[in-house]
């Protein structure tokens, strides 16, 4: 004999009428959302205390390309919007167009992670690496921690593909899809603070 | 090919080695053990494998007091050591072991014994408390273990393979920067925090999910058992705290391994931020500890007084001003740091602020028990030992929290006092308060009361003989992390008795040894029949004990505050058991790879084996995607069998 | 396990649409235009720059958590709002608190002898 499903049709009193896995996974997910961004608050924080600790070596004035940093901040927006795009495809049982609108997510999120390396590269080659100065230890290690999580995010979007190729549209992948695009949605959040606080004030 | 290990790496001292190979013989011991009583399948399928939070919470537990023994040792070796260094002597140990030793001890007791028995403790009495069947990711639970299980591994390791961090249990720099630590002690501290923390973390998530999600009908917020609020509280701590943790440890590796600048002496590093950093972490830490202990203690209280608890609403809010509070105070660690009176002075009232709401939550403890009829079990007598001396230590805190006082006694063993009433005093009182208590319950027999009783008095004694003089030692001058001192200082007889006290906390901690032995062997003449030996009011004494696996064979309905009092005493009607099918995850051992793979990993980094640590981490990723490929299969167990199972249980019992 | 929810049940929850993330991407392609021409072409003296680019930013967040993240979309109880708004409360206290310390902190460090060392 089978109890039907907890809902607030059944059990009015029931505490949290949503107790699915999807409703679950998407709380929990969200909270490590949510420790990620203190980790990065933290990164942030780090980064203004060093700022200035130049310690002879270039500034941010003198380092930081706005061209470079609007081209990231386009690219990497682009992509969320595509993300959301694939999930839309999910909702509608448009198997093709999730994985298309994916691979664009990946491309636009490769082509984001290539120009960053390449400023990094630029940077190292002048002989202002992350050893050079704590205002360049700072800057790296925010800005590349945001790049190994795109970088994983990368990883997790070929998987995607992967799965949706060979499950199809079900439950597992809709869900795991939804919360792939809440991780993507959330690093173009945290760019917005990185082009502005670390390229666009730095060199203001 | 072995990056910085060479076989130099396994020459110690000789208290050392002898460490090393008790350490070892009792591993072997272990395992020759479990061979020769043909357990490892057992071992296996039913514990290592298992994703059942019953199993994993019992797990911490055994791993949490196996690692205490690791710290006692390290105590008793520090009191030996300071009540025979003086003038001349030098001890039993160098100095240079003497700096690993009181490292080892506090990072062992805070991340390994402290965050074990909380956590374990969460794992067993949570799902059982809010009428749940399990938690929100039984995976991720059973992989925060062995991420915990990893951290502690490599901190054994480090015993037997190099040295151990000589830079305490908060390795401040610059002294554990790679300029002046370049060898590999501070990088086993920072990988087994490191990799024990994300364990933490994702416990963390879990339990929010499980408490706020997977609670039973009718058990609103307001209606959920004391401890499983002081969970929530404590886990949301864990949340937002830890990642400060994850990111400054983060930081330190960055300086050590490619040699950035955040808190080295040159470059422009600003070493005073990593302590900023670590206790804006720290603290919430702390009270991570606590609040659960609290919680206990609102459980075991009210139900040895046979009273309910008094002032429901005034605890709940107590322990969310406190969570609250304790991420405003994080500067009292350090005062003498060198902050304006400004400074010093907001975050000493905001200090001072906390010991309200811990006020109001003793009180109303001490209020339940009045015109209460109050039984003098073991339990009881841990939580009157946790009210003197958790208060008494409570009470320095607030004197060390005015910034003039803490200015004379910073550091000193005044401090130490204070800190080890908190979580001797608290913690760990409160957790033997816990475990006497939830015992049968996950067991199915009892501790010998009696063995409980006379381990109580020497753990009472033997703290206050170990700990109040410290205080005057404090006052007197002595510093912390001391491994020799001259005659004239006149400290010398206050150090032999605290050693003395020492040896009679020793001899509380045999007690409990053969107190456990004896239980075990005796458990067929002890168990217990009904499920509920104290006369319960929550949940969890509605099931047998040990629980079966599905905790509930129907998932109970609640309508009121400790509903099974609610039950026992006419207010609530007696629940009528509808069969349901019940779906159960399977195990897994992909948390116990994962585990293994970060200890390999944390090792490979440590020694900077870096092809070692690239494949073990790639080896991670890869076990993560294989774990998560398919959708994961539950058992069902069919309703009829369920009947079947219940039916027969009840016939057993009667 | 099928007590839970089915896939149509789940694509009914969810709360994005064309529309959304058609408005999500323009707010948040002109916000960042504006920034950029504020600091590029250097519209505003950066005392003011500042607060200006750092209010575009909020704003440009709060787009995205509405339009992308759907936050306050949730069904009730709305957890996920909770939870981001006491990280947000966490978030404040450790930044200020710790800029408040450090830069108190530093001033209190000699500062004749914290300029640029060579």
């Amino acid at each position: 004999m089978t109890k039907p499903l907890l809902t607030e049709s059944t059990t009015p009193y029931a505490p949290d009428p949503h107790q699915d896995i999807f409703s679950k996974t998407t709380l929990g997910f969200w909270m490590y959302l949510m420790t990620d961004c203190i980790l990065f608050a933290s990164l942030f924080l780090v980064y203004a205390v060093l700022k200035n600790s130049t310690f002879g070596g270039p500034g941010s004035q003198d380092l930081f390309s706005l061209d470079l940093a609007f081209a990231e901040t386009l690219i990497l927006l682009c992509s969320s919007v595509t993300c959301g795009l694939a999930v839309l495809s999910a909702v509608q049982n448009k198997k093709k167009h999730v994985v298309l609108w994916l691979l664009a997510t990946l491309l636009l999120g490769g082509t984001f992670l290539t120009l960053e390396l390449q400023e990094f590269a630029h940077f190292i080659k002048e002989g202002n690496s992350w050893e050079r100065s704590a205002f360049l230890s700072a800057f790296f290690a925010l800005v590349s921690t945001h790049g190994l999580h795109i970088t994983f995010g990368l990883l997790w979007g070929i998987i995607m593909i992967a799965q949706i190729m060979h499950f199809g549209i079900v439950t597992m992948t809709f869900r795991r899809l939804t919360i792939f695009s809440m991780f993507w949605h959330f690093l173009d959040l945290i760019w917005i603070f990185i082009f502005t606080y670390v390229y666009l004030i730095g060199v203001l | 090919m072995f990056g910085k290990l060479t076989f130099e790496a396994l020459h110690h001292e000789n208290t050392q080695n002898f460490a090393v190979i008790m350490m070892m013989l009792t591993g072997f011991g272990i395992a020759w053990y479990i061979t020769y009583k043909k357990k490892w399948a057992y071992l296996w399928n039913e514990w290592i494998t298992s994703v059942d939070p019953k199993k994993i919470g019992l797990m911490y537990i055994i791993t949490a007091l196996l690692m205490f023994f690791k710290g006692f040792a390290d105590a008793l070796m520090m009191r030996v050591q300071q009540a025979l260094s003086v003038g001349d002597s030098h001890g039993i140990l160098s100095a240079g072991h003497f700096q690993e030793v009181f490292s080892a001890h506090g990072t062992t007791m805070i991340f390994f014994v402290g965050m074990g028995v909380v956590i374990g403790l969460l794992n067993l009495v949570i799902p059982l408390q809010i009428g749940a069947r399990d938690v929100a990711f039984p995976f991720l639970n059973s992989l925060s273990f062995w991420l915990y299980a990893s951290g502690a591994a490599l901190t054994l390791v480090s015993l037997a393979v190099g040295r151990f961090s000589d830079t305490g249990w908060l390795a401040y720099p610059p002294l554990s920067g790679l300029e002046y630590n370049p060898g590999e002690g501070v990088d086993y501290w920072i990988w087994a925090v490191q990799i024990s923390g994300i364990g933490s973390t994702l416990s963390g998530v879990n339990f929010v999910v499980t408490i706020l999600k997977m609670r039973c009908p009718g058990m609103t917020l307001m209606r959920m058992p004391i401890f499983v609020w002081s969970a929530l509280c404590a886990m949301v701590l864990v949340l937002f705290a830890f990642p400060i943790l994850t990111a400054t440890l983060y930081m330190l590796t960055l300086d050590r391994y490619l040699g950035m600048h955040f808190f080295t002496v040159g470059g422009g590093g600003n070493m005073m931020m990593y302590v900023n950093l670590i206790w804006a972490w720290g603290h919430p830490e702390v009270y991570i500890l606590i609040l659960p202990i609290f919680g206990v203690f609102s459980e075991v209280v009210p139900t040895f007084s046979e009273k309910p608890l008094f002032g429901y609403v005034s605890m709940v809010w107590a322990l969310v001003v406190i969570t609250f509070l304790s991420f405003i105070v994080w500067l009292h660690h350090f005062f003498t740091m060198g902050a304006s009176p400004n400074i010093n002075a907001f975050f000493g009232v905001m200090t001072m602020l906390i010991a309200i709401p811990t006020g109001v939550k003793i009180f109303n403890w001490l209020f339940t028990k009045y015109k209460g009829r109050v039984h003098f079990t073991s339990p009881m007598l841990w939580f009157f030992a946790f009210v003197l001396n958790f208060s008494v230590g409570g009470m320095t805190g607030i004197l060390l929290s005015a910034p003039p006082v803490d200015f004379q006694v910073h550091n000193s063993l005044f401090l130490i006092a204070h800190f080890h009433g908190m979580v001797i005093g608290g913690v760990l009182f409160g957790f033997f308060c816990g475990f006497t208590y939830w015992f049968p319950k996950f067991t199915g027999f009892f501790l010998s009361e009696t063995l409980n009783k006379w381990a109580f008095w020497c753990w009472f004694s033997g703290f206050l003989l170990a700990f109040m003089p410290l205080y005057m030692l404090g006052f007197m001058g002595a510093t912390r992390r001391l491994d020799h001192y001259e005659a004239s200082t006149g400290w010398h007889p206050i150090f032999i008795t605290v050693a003395f006290g020492a040896l009679i906390i020793l001899a509380g901690v045999c007690i409990q040894i053969y107190g456990l032995y004896k239980s075990i062997k005796d458990r067929n003449i002890n168990r217990d029949l009904t499920g509920d030996p104290w006369n319960g009011r929550t949940l969890e004494w509605t099931t047998p004990s040990p629980p079966p696996i599905y905790n509930f064979a129907a998932t109970p309905i609640v309508d009121q505050l400790d509903p099974l009092w609610a039950i026992k005493r006419g207010h609530a009607p007696k629940p009528v058991t509808v069969y349901e099918d019940i779906y159960l995850p399977h195990n897994t051992p992909a948390g116990f790879y994962i585990g293994v793979l970060s200890l390999i990993f944390g090792f490979a980094m440590t020694w900077h084996i870096f092809w070692l640590a690239g494949i073990s981490f790639a080896s991670i990723i890869i076990a993560s995607i294989i774990r998560l490929w398919g959708e994961d299969v539950h058992e069902c167990i069919p309703a009829a069998e369920v009947q079947k199972l219940e039916e027969a249980r009840l016939k057993e019992s009667l | 396990m099928s007590e839970d929810l089915s896939l149509k049940e789940m694509q009914k929850t969810w709360h994005g649409s064309q529309k959304a993330y058609a408005i999500g991407f323009i707010v948040s392609l002109l916000l960042t235009a504006a920034s950029f021409t504020i600091v590029g072409l250097k519209l505003l003296p950066p005392s003011i720059a500042i607060y200006v680019v750092s209010a575009l930013a909020f704003c440009q967040a709060v787009i995205q958590l509405i339009y992308f993240l759907h936050l306050g979309q949730e069904d009730r109880p709305q957890w996920e709002s909770l939870v981001f708004y006491f990280m947000i409360l966490v978030l404040l206290i450790i930044v200020i608190g710790s800029l408040w310390v450090m830069y108190d902190l530093n001033a209190r460090m000699m500062p004749h002898m914290n300029m640029h060392m060579n």
